[in-house]
């Protein structure tokens, strides 16, 4: 089911990015980069992202001239163990948190949470933010961090960063015009190295449940954006949806593909992680909206929902996304 | 449905270079072998060693390099460059080794470095160890020792 909002603006964002992305297309987008290392002036790379997290949410904060008591929810997630960096990083406020996750999906499943709060009338403004870390996500999810092994074309490579978007029920130039919570797919793939054959699935299903329930085509939106599916995640998108006679050849692009330069930097499919559609949109497509590149834009984070242990023991990995439209008001 | 999905899937799945990917670690992995062995001639000249003395201090001198490379943050770049070249010899175990050391280093040193340093290399000591004794035995069988 779409929900469709009436009274969800998007206020302002603030994104922190990290050296790879300073490399990659959308340097100039981002409201703050820490390029001396991945550390961010912390001993651990776990507290390096609470730190980044923390820090877009205080700067989001600032920079919207509020203060915590104006705030009604904190709405985080991210791939820590836990959701640790959110857990601890919401330390730093005077904030009620609703912890979530989704993988790399939070972002979307976040803004879709918080949507609806502020639709209801039960909040006024909230804050959505997610982060992810290259070096927290290796360590985690595959070897430790300076351990070389050879990787796979279908690989992709965590981003490093955090955003954070302010979600209000006052009048602002981005709409949030509706949400569709994803439903969890599983196609039986067992392979954590190629996660956009693994995702493109649940952004398949929900880009087509989306379209279906208002109505429309997707050239109704100048840009579909997926969140990290990459280099083959996306071929399989256009081709399976081909099939089903909703042409995305046009207007589709995925986040991963546009966080980094995927010829020059060595980043094999494309960005992964719940920073990869968190920095793209609160940079890049929200900045580009303001400026009148694009009116009408569907988001559609993706996340691969899955447990090491699981995958150890053999199971496959389901996965899921959320779609968010936004729209441009006069 | 399940097909249909996973046909594309098998369409857009990019094959993996096994024979370069091999060549290169032949190829690499061979010079890397001409160079200890090089090294290894030098050891028994300088400090006239016995060749099984030698190849001991070799051994260790690659073990040494290869900590050192990874904790300068090196080695996993040149395996991303010459492949599976650097891990297959004892170059790669240490690598192993070195890179769990310095990744639990935070987390104390008995439940952080000794719990995991042999995360990675475990399986290559256990199944190590197994081979040797099966293989001991099936000699002693056969050959009669």
């Amino acid at each position: 089911m779409t929900q469709k909002f009436n009274n969800v603006y998007i206020k302002d964002s603030y994104t922190i990015a990290g050296v790879y992305e300073k490399n990659g297309p959308l340097k100039d987008y981002f409201d703050f980069i820490y390029d001396k290392d991945l550390y961010y002036g912390c001993s651990t790379f776990e507290k390096a992202e609470e730190k980044m997290l923390s820090n877009s949410i205080a700067k989001l904060i600032s920079k919207t001239k509020l203060i915590d008591s104006d705030i009604d929810y904190i709405i985080s997630g991210d791939l820590q163990n836990q959701i640790a960096a959110s857990d601890y990083a919401t330390r730093d406020f005077n904030i009620p948190y609703i912890g979530i996750f989704s993988a790399c999906a939070t972002f979307g499943e976040g803004l879709a949470l918080g949507a609806n709060l502020i639709e209801g009338k039960r909040a006024k403004n909230i804050i959505v933010a997610t982060s992810s870390h290259n070096m927290v996500s290796e360590r985690q999810f595959r070897n430790p961090t300076e351990y070389g092994a050879p990787k796979k074309k279908t690989a992709t490579f965590t981003a490093t960063g955090a955003g954070s978007i302010l979600l209000t029920n006052q009048k602002a130039n981005i709409k949030v015009t509706s949400a569709t919570i994803g439903i969890t797919q599983d196609k039986g793939i067992t392979d954590v190295n190629n996660m956009g054959a693994v995702m493109a699935i649940a952004a398949a299903d929900t880009i087509e449940r989306h379209l279906r329930d208002l109505k429309i085509k997707p050239d109704y939106y100048d840009l579909i954006l997926t969140g990290d599916l990459g280099i083959y995640g996306k071929e399989i998108l256009i081709d399976y949806l081909k099939e089903k006679n909703i042409d995305l050849s046009k207007n589709y692009d995925d986040c991963g593909l546009l966080l980094y330069d995927i010829k020059k930097q060595n980043v094999y499919a494309g960005a992964s992680g719940p920073a990869s559609s968190a920095l793209t949109l609160s940079s890049y497509i929200l900045k580009e909206m303001q400026n009148g590149k694009f009116k009408r834009i569907l988001i559609v984070p993706t996340g691969a929902i899955f447990s090491p242990t699981r995958v150890f023991q053999k199971d496959s990995i389901p996965s899921i996304a959320h779609a968010i439209s936004l729209e441009v008001i006069s | 449905m399940q097909d249909k999905y996973n046909k594309i899937v098998m369409k857009h799945t990019p094959k993996e270079n096994v024979i370069k990917n091999a060549l290169m670690t032949f190829i690499y992995g061979g010079l890397f072998g001409a160079v200890s062995e090089l090294l290894l001639e030098g050891y028994m000249l300088w400090f006239s060693l016995s060749r099984k003395d030698a190849g001991v201090i070799v051994i260790i001198t690659l073990i040494i390099i290869s900590s050192i490379l990874t904790a300068l943050g090196i080695f996993d770049v040149c395996v991303s460059k010459l492949r599976s070249a650097l891990i297959i010899p004892i170059t790669g175990f240490a690598h192993s080794m070195t890179s769990a050391a310095l990744e639990y280093r935070k987390e104390g040193l008995v439940l952080g470095i000794g719990a995991n340093i042999f995360k990675l290399a475990g399986s290559v000591i256990l199944y190590g160890i197994v081979a040797t004794y099966l293989f001991g035995i099936l000699r002693l069988i056969i050959m009669g020792g």
